[in-house]
């Protein structure tokens, strides 16, 4: 308590008590796997963060920048924790120029504000992300978490087009630019995605925006097994339409849904059959496009024999978008232990996802599985309880994971588990070829080893 | 060089794979830019173990190493600034690996970019990134450069379509980086080496992303009577969200240079065209197709004429993508610049053009990807002369200074190499660079690799490998 005391009166003296919490309450909420820092600062600009940065190198401690807390959980919890540098006091845009279709804004910006701003002028930003309604950008960025729109608008870096940062050295840095082709100087800003804040303090980043689309349109089709839905998923893929998003639910995910959207909406859950494997496929565009792939899918359903298959209204499709959007973060919270892999595996191995299946049985474990878009797959197992049993079961079955992974030319990570299974299972997976280069990175950006020591990949 | 080298090298790859006469040395002192610089010896390796142990040799003579392509850059990236070893990749050139199914394909640094389409081009799959020197630059120097071209503006540059790399570090380390897949778990290292230009790693494998054709495509030709039209016509284009799979623009004195040389059709009394194209589904092309000629005709476009077949289709693309070549028909020499400004600020930024070259008395033509934003001014000038070649540099540096000024970026996907790095202070600050540097350090810490480029040498950044006198400008003829 006198180490607390002490920090944040020493912190109060670098940025003026207002900017400082070191009360009890608050400083759990803060916790990332029961880690509680010893202060939290929430500075209100860029050089305000370069200050405490430099505070910390020269006290040789610990930062975690956050901004909604809602993935904190990501990696493994952080080796040290003294200061918890709370983001969500810079929350400006800063340039929003419409007419390039360019945005400049501030790192604790949230979501769901900016797309308000962004919808006035017809754009958005493509980063449907879990905890939309909460997260900030700069969140949504270095968490790396999935966006359920990567199939049509790729990933966070391919729109990510600069960004400014203070670096473990306390200097504010930046690179890329404004402008939506520049190749000027080394892409550092794509290091900061999904960095989990292990390279800099993510102050502004700029983005190429994109126009709204004129409506959407969703498409569901079921199967009674694996092998149908696949064959139908990889006409889908070699048939070339224009997807925003495309998954295929597990029947055990099927039933998860179904319970998901009940929470708001009766209109689809009911139809949804936990019997079944089926393949969620929803597109974007005008009103000629939406439809002409609408009956291109119910072509190929019918091809593949599907056991049934509807093009969902409007607003089951957004409840249905919401709801996968936000699997990430109702995943885990189902059961008292879950553990949510997220594995990269190559298309068209139906095998693979039956010896996913196979594992979690094996050890007698509930699992669930949802192919994601671009062969993204999110796979979860799930005990009742915390007792040593179970944990011993999903570790054994974690490693087969992460063996299958491999042997599939993929790779695998476990976003979620609790941290007693984290303490048994390395949540990167095996050792990469290319830690020593990830090593070399991060000591260039954090030379003392203050950003998230620990969180990441091979202990970084 | 000492002689021991050379002959290490020789038992090392034989001597077919080595160069050290100065007669085909100076075959690799030039490349597109206006720079020359060169190497004291040329490898071709055939292996990435080979690549490996070139590096580990040059090391041991502490010899500076610079990696080759076919030499079509246009930034000076692959010239030999220290002299030292060249390490040409021509000959690493096999497509190892196409998996359709996943569209992915592996291929070694040489292969030539319209070979990985035509490798696939039979699945309906193509590789998108298309510089204008696409049958003759190679992967390696595409991904060394971050490299783009006219269909970038809808599907992005190289770093866009790149998801794995083989590496060798200058001591020798031969490295992985990224996964086939994509997403692999850490930190984004394809995004950082695409486009360090050589001065991190010698890339010796790469895995791309294979891009499905479009069901449908339309090329439209809108001609104009005012730039400033034209120009006007990009901005409304972007700003009504539309995004063309390609929005190029030839001012009209440079047309009439292409169409001399490439009879497509062109007009002659034209002040600017646009060259559009969409992609897509055949509703959405339709739909695309008729906003950008409303467009169009908004800004008073003389004429808009839509490609009726894939031969008319072409026939308007080789106009594009030969006109350097044409414009080599005009003068001793032509000065490509590369420079990026905010869409919607195309007309001032012509203008200004304009000016500076009435300013140093040169002709300058405008033929660039206009959809994004990425200026292509072409200085028309007589390298052999001191005064114009001088002007010359001092017009690009205006114009580049501009497109900063205008809160732009020095290059689209030339990249910096040893053309701008002295320009990079108007971007960059000094803790900035120091964060670059110790980047470039942690992989290249004596610099052994691609010295003088990217970094400028005025801020006293480290370089200590750059000869005096490959600094000096020298007649290209």
């Amino acid at each position: 308590m006198n180490a607390t005391a002490n920090l944040a009166s020493r912190l109060e003296s670098v940025l003026g008590a207002h900017r400082i919490i070191a009360a009890e309450a608050e400083l759990r909420e803060y916790a990332i796997d029961g880690m509680v820092p010893n202060a939290i600062v929430r500075p209100a600009s860029a050089q305000e963060a370069a200050e405490v940065v430099r505070f910390a190198i020269a006290e040789k401690l610990a930062i975690v920048a956050s901004g909604s807390r809602s993935k904190l959980d990501l990696g493994m919890p952080p080796a040290r924790y003294d200061i918890a540098l709370d983001m969500t006091g810079l929350h400006e845009i800063a340039h929003f120029d419409p007419g390039d279709l360019t945005l400049s804004v501030d790192a604790g910006m949230p979501l769901r504000q900016l797309a308000n701003v962004l919808a006035e002028k017809g754009q958005f930003l493509p980063l449907a992300v879990p905890c939309h309604e909460t997260s900030t950008v700069a969140g949504a960025i270095a968490s790396g978490i999935d966006s359920t729109l990567r199939k049509q608008y790729g990933t966070a870096r391919d729109f990510l087009i600069g960004a400014e940062f203070v670096d473990g050295n306390g200097a504010l840095c930046k690179s890329g630019g404004r402008v939506v082709k520049n190749v000027t100087g080394y892409d550092l800003h794509k290091l900061l995605i999904g960095s989990l804040g292990t390279l800099a303090v993510i102050t502004r980043l700029n983005f190429r925006t994109f126009t709204l689309p004129q409506t959407h349109g969703g498409y569901l089709a079921c199967f009674s097994n694996l092998e149908d839905a696949s064959a139908y998923r990889d006409a889908i893929e070699k048939s070339g339409l224009p997807l925003a998003n495309l998954e295929t639910f597990s029947p055990e995910m099927v039933a998860l849904i179904s319970a998901a959207l009940r929470e708001t909406t009766t209109e689809l859950a009911g139809r949804l059959d936990p019997a079944k494997w089926c393949v969620y496929a929803s597109s974007e565009g005008n009103e000629a496009v939406v439809p002409r792939i609408a009956r291109d899918l119910q072509k190929l359903a019918k091809e593949a024999a599907a056991d049934g298959s509807e093009v969902l209204s409007a607003s089951a499709d957004v409840h249905l978008g919401g709801v996968l959007r936000e699997a990430f973060d109702w995943l885990r919270w189902t059961s008292p232990i879950v553990a949510l892999f997220r594995l990269a595996l190559p298309q068209g191995t139906p095998g693979a996802l039956a010896g996913l299946q196979g594992e979690a049985q094996e050890s007698s474990l509930r699992s669930a599985m949802v192919v994601r878009a671009a062969g993204f797959v999110y796979f979860t197992m799930f005990a009742e309880s915390e007792d040593d049993s179970a944990l011993r079961a999903i570790e054994k079955a974690a490693a087969h994971v992460f063996a299958l992974a491999a042997a599939s030319q993929g790779h695998a990570t476990l976003l979620h588990a609790p941290l007693k299974l984290k303490s048994r299972v390395n949540v990167w997976g095996p050792k990469r070829a290319d830690l020593g280069m990830m090593q070399r990175v991060k000591h260039s950006f954090d030379p003392q080893n203050i950003f998230a020591p620990g969180r990441f990949v091979g202990g970084i | 060089m000492p002689a021991s080298l050379l002959r290490e090298l020789n038992s090392l790859l034989g001597s077919s794979n080595v160069l050290d006469k100065i007669e085909d040395l100076v075959l690799y002192e030039y490349d597109g830019s206006v720079e020359k610089a060169r190497p004291d010896l040329v490898v071709f390796p055939h292996t990435t173990e080979d690549v490996s142990r070139i590096v580990k040799l040059a090391a041991k003579y502490n010899v500076p190493i610079v990696g080759r392509g076919s030499g079509t850059g246009l930034s000076g990236g692959a010239l030999a600034r220290g002299g030292g070893i060249m390490i040409v990749f021509a000959r690493m050139n096999r497509i190892l690996e196409l998996d359709l199914e996943n569209a992915r394909a592996v291929v070694q640094p040489g292969v030539v970019n319209l070979d990985i389409t035509r490798a696939v081009e039979h699945a309906g799959l193509y590789f998108a990134p298309d510089p204008s020197s696409q049958k003759s630059c190679t992967i390696g120097g595409n991904v060394a450069e971050n490299a783009g071209g006219p269909h970038t503006l809808a599907y992005g540059v190289t770093v866009n379509h790149v998801t794995a790399l083989e590496l060798v570090l200058p001591d020798g380390e031969i490295v992985r980086v990224g996964s086939k897949h994509g997403d692999a778990p850490g930190y984004d290292l394809c995004g950082l080496f695409v486009g360090s230009e050589g001065t991190l790693a010698l890339v010796t494998e790469i895995t791309v992303k294979l891009t499905r054709k479009a069901e449908a495509v339309k090329t439209l030709l809108a001609i104009f009577d005012a730039v400033d039209d034209a120009s006007r016509t990009v901005a409304e284009i972007t700003a009504r969200g539309i995004t063309p799979a390609a929005c190029e623009m030839v001012d009209g004195w440079t047309l009439c240079a292409i169409e001399d040389y490439i009879h497509a059709g062109f007009p002659r009394d034209s002040a600017a065209i646009l060259l559009i194209e969409v992609e897509g589904l055949r509703e959405a092309v339709e739909a695309q197709a008729a906003a950008v000629e409303d467009v169009c005709r908004t800004h008073h476009a003389r004429e808009v004429r839509i490609a009726k077949d894939d031969r008319e289709r072409d026939l308007l693309w080789k106009g594009r993508k030969n006109a350097f070549g044409a414009l080599g028909r005009l003068a001793p020499s032509n000065y490509v610049l590369d420079g990026v400004i905010p869409r919607s600020k195309l007309p001032q930024a012509l203008q200004k053009i304009s000016q500076i070259g009435k300013k140093y008395d040169f002709a300058i033509g405008n033929i660039f990807h206009a959809g994004d934003g990425n200026l292509h001014p072409i200085v028309l000038y007589d390298p052999r002369d001191p005064l114009q070649f001088g002007n010359a540099i001092a017009a690009s540096h205006e114009i580049l200074s501009y497109c900063v000024e205008l809160g732009g970026a020095l290059t689209g996907e030339h990249g910096v190499g040893m053309e701008k790095n002295e320009l990079m202070p108007l971007l960059f600050s000094d803790a900035d660079f120091d964060l670059m540097r110790r980047v470039h350090d942690a992989c290249n810490p004596d610099s052994s690799l691609n010295p003088g480029k990217i970094f400028p040498l005025s801020k006293g950044c480290g370089e200590i490998r750059v000869r005096k006198q490959a600094k000096a400008h020298s007649a290209k003829v």
